[in-house]
């Protein structure tokens, strides 16, 4: 028992073992299940089990290692995946920072006047119950009135700023919250040594943060990334990830394989955003103590 | 002692809330505190000894009255970081060591960081704690993390202590331990020391005055001048320090009989 915990509580294993649990499972219910999926009534509940909806785990792994198209000299799948994925990885980088910068200001301002929490703060939380399809050619529109510098307005600026309207509310509530944390005691020794609010700020609140910032930022690493996905569909921006699923969607009667390829592309992206906040997390772990310890 | 006294509360009434709910924590306070002299305040929960104490560090503002530190209005003083604080809990930063939270009042002071260091080095020294320079809060005991908290009250030499509890939430050993380091450090330092307390054993044990408040509304019952010769090593068990500590208790109770289950811790 004790040894199959200490394996388990390796992090890499217990990740490849679920994959391959989750792999395990498609394949058993591909084997056993019904050409036709399982229905309740008109509902089907369970997928049809045939080889276009369903391919073979390996059949989609090896689709990767082929060209794109059976045109002459075409990239291999995987290559195309991965261009894809840099290139949506830029924006959502650009959506992050955005959006982190944005959030923490926000957080900042809130946790100074109390009078700005009570009225930003249900804007803050109203702002994401706005549909990211609705947002898009808004946000579009208004960018190609702006200029900045001498540089127009690019396209994709505009799924950098929607990816960063969905990064930026985790950090504006996380960053809050951590921002109020300090308790009483530690608020009234900085006021009793006659530390202004700048300094309370820079010694004592943005310390104490940190605990809360970093699922915060986690989790707007994950929405900037979807969201960048997402706003590159509805703005129609073509080079990205999100495109090429709606390109690939194409094919998933004649190359069923395919389509799967950018979906993996893009989950492994978010595993890279979420894997570089923690390392962020460990470079911070002094001022993780209270939590980790 | 100089003339010159280190605080002046005069007429200081405190009014929690407004209209019919309004609470009295604190009415017509007069209170003289000499330099260098430590002063105990006592009193059953709720008489307003940690109001009165927070006034004075211009944690808390009153609804009425004076108050002077040094001469200077409480805000002043606090600005000029003329007190140094140590509360119930030690409120150390968990991100920072234990030379790091020394140095806190240090840094906001904008001092040079040899001089830093060096004071540093005394303090943790004078606590007993060099070995743990370079520890974190959460890695020592409840009495050590309080030790850091008192080598960061006298960080930078001040004249004028204030202590809420400093060693309520202690075992009887530390506490004891810490009481007799307090004494030792004041009489080098000559600081002034307010010091809340409910332990009346603790007040007459530090103090050359206990000022004993009552409740509802907080008021300075009685004041009683403690004179004990603390070169005494046995002050503990000496019979004058028992005769204080039944004065006190008198006080206390405004001159009912004290009964048995004295507080003796």
């Amino acid at each position: 028992m004790n040894a199959v915990k200490a394996v388990l509580s390796n992090k890499v294993v217990a990740a490849v073992l679920a994959i391959i649990a989750v792999a395990a499972l498609w394949e058993t219910y591909k084997a056993l299940g019904p050409d036709q999926g399982v229905s309740l009534g008109e509902t089907r509940i369970l997928p049809r089990t045939t080889d276009i909806t369903m391919p073979h785990t390996w059949e989609m792994i090896q689709r990767v290692v082929e060209p794109v198209s059976g045109a002459t000299g075409a990239q291999p799948l995987w290559f195309a995946v991965f261009a894809a994925a840099v290139f949506t990885f830029s924006i959502a980088i650009a959506g992050w920072l955005i959006g982190v910068t944005v959030g923490v200001v926000l957080a900042v301002v809130m946790q100074r006047l109390a009078i700005i929490e009570r009225a930003v703060l249900p804007l803050v939380i109203i702002s994401q119950t706005v549909p990211l399809i609705a947002l898009a050619p808004l946000v579009r529109s208004w960018g190609s009135q702006i200029t900045i510098g001498t540089v127009p307005w690019q396209p994709w600026m505009s799924v950098a700023v929607i990816a960063s309207y969905l990064a930026f509310f985790p950090v504006a509530v996380g960053m809050l919250r951590g921002l109020q944390s300090p308790p009483t005691i530690q608020v009234e020794l900085l006021r009793a040594y006659g530390a202004g609010w700048w300094t309370t700020l820079m010694r004592l609140r943005l310390p104490a943060s940190v605990p809360h910032l970093i699922p915060a930022l986690r989790l707007a690493a994950a929405n900037a990334v979807v969201g960048t996905i997402v706003a590159e569909v509805a703005t129609g921006l073509p080079g990205g990830i999100g495109r090429m699923i709606l390109e690939y969607a194409n094919f998933a009667s004649s190359d069923p394989a395919k389509p799967w390829a950018p979906i993996f592309g893009s989950i492994i992206l978010g595993l890279i955003a979420a894997g570089v906040i923690t390392l962020l997390g460990l470079l911070l772990r002094t001022y993780r103590r209270v939590e980790t310890s | 002692m100089t003339t010159r006294p280190a605080i002046e509360v005069t007429g200081v009434h405190r009014v929690f809330g407004r209209g019919p709910t309004a609470v009295t924590a604190l009415h017509d306070i007069n209170l003289s505190i000499a330099a260098g002299e430590f002063i105990s305040l006592i009193g059953p929960s709720g008489c307003g000894k940690s109001t009165l104490l927070r006034l004075i560090a211009d944690l808390d503002q009153p609804t009425d009255g004076t108050i002077t530190v040094f001469d200077h209005s409480a805000k002043e003083a606090r600005l000029a970081r003329e007190y140094g604080i140590a509360f119930q809990q030690a409120g150390l930063l968990p991100w920072r060591t234990v030379a790091q939270n020394v140095d806190l009042p240090l840094q906001l002071a904008h001092q040079g960081k040899r001089a830093r260091k060096e004071r540093i080095d005394h303090l943790l020294d004078m606590v007993g704690l060099t070995d743990f320079a370079n520890h974190y809060p959460d890695q020592l005991s409840g009495g050590m993390q309080q030790r850091v908290a008192i080598a960061r009250a006298l960080a930078e030499e001040p004249s004028l202590l204030l202590m809420d509890e400093p060693f309520g939430a202690l075992d009887e050993m530390t506490r004891e331990h810490l009481q007799t380091q307090l004494l030792r450090i004041c009489a080098e330092s000559r600081a002034a020391v307010v010091f809340v307390t409910h332990s009346i054993p603790e007040a007459v044990f530090l103090s050359n005055r206990v000022v004993v408040m009552s409740p509802r509304p907080g008021e300075i019952r009685r004041i009683v001048d403690i004179t004990l010769d603390r070169t005494s090593d046995d002050l503990r068990t000496n019979p004058a320090f028992f005769e204080s500590v039944a004065a006190v208790r008198d006080a206390l109770h405004n001159g009912a009989p004290a009964g048995a289950g004295v507080d003796l811790r």
